[in-house]
């Protein structure tokens, strides 16, 4: 907070102090802001207002729905998720889309995260928009391989074809969905590519057969074996990172937080 | 176009019928092969197979002259193929023109990636084209997989489906290169000896 304000101080003092001296024109002080200007890093500036008004929110859907929201945070600075109990696909997402004062009635996308270590390896991923308030927010829940979700179908019809591609691509079990079938593999394809433990060379690989007269399905095997390029360069890339680690991109939203300032 | 080389051949003809067991003399500023007729076709052993050879000159002539391609479009590749379309590589000067219906194509683009779930189609629609027709590999994926060739929904190579005539590397390859390929393939066609191989048989 300091550092951000000191960095906004300085083009304030060179204005003040610019009028006192009189040998400089305004076109050198134009080129003296441009240079400087031109020297700040580009960084996604974070407006400090918006953000409190989606951590109000944040907690406002945490205190409207305490059964299914467990956290609330903030990722890459400003960007705000919700995170809840897979039971509630249903009731967060028609609280996203139906309240007056979220109106979240663009879902952007739906995607899935396969961590083998987790205990419930694969993460649902739901984005939204709200074109009335200029807002995104994201949902984030998880499952297994056998535990079903409840489709988001019966909210957003838009939901059709991004879990019929998780379906295809994860093996996510979606209940209620109206057809879920796979989307994008070949007909009869077996297995679930975008697993983990999916080899990338997949079991089946196609040819004509001219006695058949027809493309035939064959087990793969391959002339030359997949051969692995050291890419990596010896230098390192960012290390500012170095030690970070993966969750310190997030901020956690205190729930308490409102009720604490009620009280008072 | 079609007339000269017609009234060329029929000329020869009468002087080849005399002798007709001698070779065609082979002139310097003819391209290496051929004579100024053109013709791939210099060493006839007997009349009827010169008579023979003289028409499939003209069936040849005929086949390369008119190449009409599908199209047949699959990634990346199918934009250099519009180019070779467009006005600065003008493929009709070729007399290759697309069609969209595989019924009256002679001549298969293979442009981009063959996925699995493709495969019977590319080969359906192959069928479907009347005989005499040939196919070009478009592009590192058609040919062998290319950067896909470790994965698991795509096809390595197009000729594990089709037989393919002219393959052209690239990724993509230019225009000008799919150009080449053609005029490859055009040189393919002029040594068929479709009427040759029949009598000889």
């Amino acid at each position: 907070m300091l550092k951000r304000a000191l960095l906004t101080g300085v083009p304030v003092v060179r204005s003040l102090a610019a009028p006192l001296s009189t040998s400089t024109t305004i076109a050198q002080q134009q080129q003296q802001t441009g240079g400087e200007k031109a020297k700040k890093p580009t960084i996604w500036k974070i407006d400090e207002k918006k953000r409190e008004k989606l951590a109000s929110f944040g907690r406002y859907a945490a205190e409207c729905l305490p059964k299914f929201v467990q956290q609330a945070q903030f990722a890459a600075g400003d960007e705000l998720e919700l995170l809840i109990h897979p039971d509630g696909v249903i009731p967060v997402l028609s609280f996203l889309r139906g309240n007056h004062s979220a109106q979240f009635t663009n879902l952007t996308f739906i995607t899935c995260v396969d961590v083998p270590t987790r205990k419930n390896r694969f993460e649902l991923i739901y984005a939204f928009y709200s074109v009335r308030f200029n807002a995104r927010v994201r949902v984030r829940t998880y499952t297994d391989e056998v535990a079903p979700i409840e489709s988001a179908y019966s909210v957003f019809t838009g939901a059709d074809w991004f879990e019929r591609e998780i379906y295809d691509m994860y093996g996510v079990w979606f209940n209620n969905h109206p057809d879920l079938r796979r989307l994008l593999t070949d007909y009869g394809f077996e297995g679930h590519p975008f697993r983990k433990d999916f080899p990338l060379t997949g079991y089946n690989e196609v040819r004509y057969d001219p006695e058949l007269r027809r493309v035939v399905y064959e087990p793969t095997e391959l002339a030359q074996e997949f051969r692995r390029f050291d890419l990596e360069t010896p230098w390192e890339s960012f290390p500012s990172f170095r030690n970070a680690s993966i969750t310190s991109g997030y901020e956690v939203i205190d729930l308490k937080q409102q009720e604490a300032e009620k009280k008072q | 176009m079609l007339q000269t080389p017609l009234r060329a051949i029929a000329a020869q003809s009468v002087r080849r019928l005399a002798t007709p067991t001698s070779t065609l003399e082979l002139t310097g500023d003819a391209p290496k092969g051929l004579n100024k007729t053109g013709t791939p076709f210099t060493a006839p052993n007997s009349t009827a197979e010169y008579a023979l050879a003289r028409l499939d000159d003209v069936m040849n002539m005929a086949q390369r002259t008119s190449l009409w391609p599908l199209t047949f479009g699959l990634a990346c590749c199918a934009v250099e193929m519009m180019h070779f379309a467009a006005p600065r590589y003008d493929m009709d000067r070729y007399g290759v023109v697309f069609r969209a219906s595989p019924r009256q194509c002679d001549l298969i683009f293979v442009a981009g990636t063959v996925t699995n779930k493709m495969a019977p189609a590319l080969r359906r629609i192959y069928d479907q084209m009347p005989e005499a027709k040939w196919v070009i590999s478009m592009g590192s994926c058609a040919n062998g997989g290319g950067y896909y060739h470790y994965a698991y929904s795509v096809l390595r190579g197009c000729d594990r489906v089709i037989p393919v005539d002219i393959y052209v590397p690239g990724c993509p390859p230019t225009a000008e290169a799919l150009l080449y390929g053609v005029l490859q393939l055009q040189k393919k066609i002029k040594r068929k000896r479709e009427a040759q191989l029949w009598y000889r048989r």
